[in-house]
């Protein structure tokens, strides 16, 4: 029956979503399906609408047209929309995760690292110290922090270690689509390269659907399968990661491509 | 009261509707907030204008008053509240608990057992039980109206992780009725056992923040905790050294500057009474009369020296647990 659905239906699927700020677009007709266990990049210059595409995803920002679809488990595709706004939190604390650029936004920077990975617990319902404990324990030494700093918090960890910690919070609740925001920026190189290592571990041991948004077309190569160009607050060029990486097609992808600084 | 000058209970009758409209819309939600219109009154915030808006609003000719403030008759509070109702509302004003058909009340609520008909109200500070960790009052409402009270179990993880224990002592968050969270006013947590299926009306006024809200008769009403961390209330490793009560909250005296100190009932009416029926405390059976003097003055049992009890009493509390707020 899982594994009919898994065939049968994508996990998210978009179509026609835009946005406008005033006069000037944000997204414009972005559409795609996701479908579960697939990484999906989406590329483009500052300012291309990776971002606004991301809030709109995550609902924190209103679409001004389109729709975005998610699989509900036991329920089908149902439009977000549709939700009520308890159901809406709900999912977004269970069957999804967001991962922030800064961790300092993603985090309770005044709480312990063990209060961070147990809050999404706690609010689904927990009420067993010792067991949401021991889960947060887990967690961390998934996301190779050492567990015996359960108590520390997170401000005395390293940029990269609260990054990793971001993850473990979001995973705790085992969801099935994880949205990231440029999860690897601002992190220097040797601490992206584990970083990167880590998210690819993880999404294919859990069978983790992801939309990444990335201006690094190396991160985008090493995680994702599919990839979506932006430029202008639309898909200029989407297709296999591959694909696109070593024959694009649209000029803009084919700057893009040209513009990445070999060693 | 052509005599004072003012209308029955202070407040003019208009204001009285519209505080009973809210405290109706309060009684029938348990737990949740009503704004109204707070006034102001002959006394500054913090000092109990919530809560005495509340009792102009339900006090009637025949109620007979009790105020208390730190469990005491006798403090200032408890006083100038007491004695403002007596010249404005001509009611009677009484120490018994029993006795007593209004409570007004700050930080306590009395030992002995309420009764049906019995209305307590609260001096609230800080209504919002969960201001401390989220300042923005349009999430907090949000989160109240979606039910989303998770991250409430954060902070007592986090007092669990630190201390070993939830540190929480006063104003412990409970939750009404199994839907709202509320904050029981800076009652010690000794007192959060009383709310619950209490047989009398609880309401609860915030002057400076405009909320009243209120705990109808026999309603459930639950202390946060964790399964393996259940809900516990203060333990004291002597009785009270007046009245030998071993089922009260204490209260630390300090009575020199040589380590001696004395534990005695907050509630000073429960420990008067008790005495009166023959109960004796560790004090007593020393012999130590001078100790007792400490609060011989304000339970008036024997003729100490005067001694400012009820004041040292409070802020030696204050001074011991966290931030009063």
């Amino acid at each position: 029956m899982q594994a009919n659905d898994r065939l049968l239906t994508p996990l998210l699927r978009v179509s026609g979503l835009t946005r406008h700020y005033g006069a000037r677009i944000g997204c414009a007709d972005v559409g795609f399906e996701l479908w579960p266990g697939e990484v999906l990049a989406v590329v483009g210059e500052s300012g291309s609408g990776k971002s606004t595409l991301l809030k709109l995803l995550s609902t924190r920002l209103a679409a001004d047209a389109g729709r975005i679809e998610y699989a509900l488990l036991g329920r089908g595709l149902t439009e977000l929309s549709r939700l009520s706004e308890a159901e809406r939190r709900w999912l977004l604390r269970t069957d999804w995760g967001f991962v922030e650029q800064n961790p300092r936004d993603g985090l309770r920077m005044n709480v312990s690292a063990g209060a961070n990975v147990g809050e999404r617990l706690m609010a689904t319902g927990a009420r067993h110290y010792g067991e949401i404990r021991a889960a947060a324990q887990d967690w961390m030494a998934r996301v190779e922090l050492d567990p015996a700093r359960i108590d520390e918090a997170p401000s005395r960890f390293s940029g990269g270690m609260q990054q990793r910690l971001q993850i473990a919070r979001n995973l705790v609740t085992k969801p099935r689509l994880v949205l990231m925001d440029e999860p690897t920026a601002g992190l220097d190189v040797s601490v992206q390269a584990r970083l990167l290592d880590l998210l690819r571990e993880l999404v294919t041991s859990f069978g983790l659907a992801a939309v990444i948004v990335t201006h690094d077309l190396a991160v985008a190569r090493l995680l994702a399968h599919r990839l979506l160009v932006m430029q202008g607050g639309r898909v200029v060029e989407t297709g296999l990661t591959d694909q696109v990486l070593d024959d694009p097609q649209h000029p803009y992808t084919q700057l893009l491509v040209s513009s990445v600084l070999h060693l | 009261m052509s005599a004072t000058g003012y209308n029955f209970a202070y407040l003019d009758p208009q204001t009285k509707r519209m505080i009973r409209r809210a405290l109706l819309k309060a009684v029938a939600i348990p737990g949740y907030q009503v704004p109204f219109g707070s006034r102001e009154m002959p006394l500054p915030y913090g000092w109990g204008t919530g809560g005495i808006q509340v009792t102009a609003s339900v006090l009637g000719r025949d109620d007979v008053l009790k105020v208390i403030d730190q469990g005491s008759d006798d403090t200032v509070n408890a006083v100038n509240i007491r004695r403002f109702f007596a010249r404005t509302a001509d009611v009677a004003t009484t120490d018994r608990t029993a006795e007593a058909t209004v409570i007004q009340t700050r930080h306590r609520i009395p030992e002995a057992p309420l009764a049906e008909g019995q209305i307590m109200v609260y001096q609230v500070p800080e209504p919002e039980p969960m201001r401390r960790l989220e300042p923005r009052e349009a999430v907090t409402r949000t989160l109240h109206a979606l039910a989303d009270y998770g991250f409430m179990h954060v902070k007592l993880y986090e007092d669990i992780a630190r201390y070993g224990h939830i540190a929480t002592t006063y104003d412990y968050p409970v939750m009404v009725n199994g839907r709202y969270l509320m904050s029981p006013s800076p009652i010690p947590k000794f007192d959060n056992p009383k709310l619950h299926r209490s047989p009398a009306l609880q309401l609860f006024g915030a002057g400076r923040e405009k909320r009243v809200y209120a705990v109808p008769p026999y309603t459930r009403v639950e202390s946060l905790d964790f399964e393996d961390h259940p809900f516990s209330v203060q333990r004291w490793d002597e009785p009270c050294a007046l009245c030998g009560a071993d089922d009260s909250f204490l209260d630390e005296v300090v009575l020199d500057d040589a380590g001696g100190r004395m534990f005695v009932c907050s509630d000073s009416e429960y420990c008067a009474s008790r005495q009166h029926a023959g109960h004796t405390g560790p004090a007593h059976r020393a012999q130590r009369g001078s100790l007792a003097a400490a609060r011989a003055g304000e339970v008036g049992i024997e003729q100490g020296k005067p001694v400012p009890a009820s004041n040292d009493t409070a802020s030696a509390r204050l001074g011991r647990g966290p931030a009063s707020s």
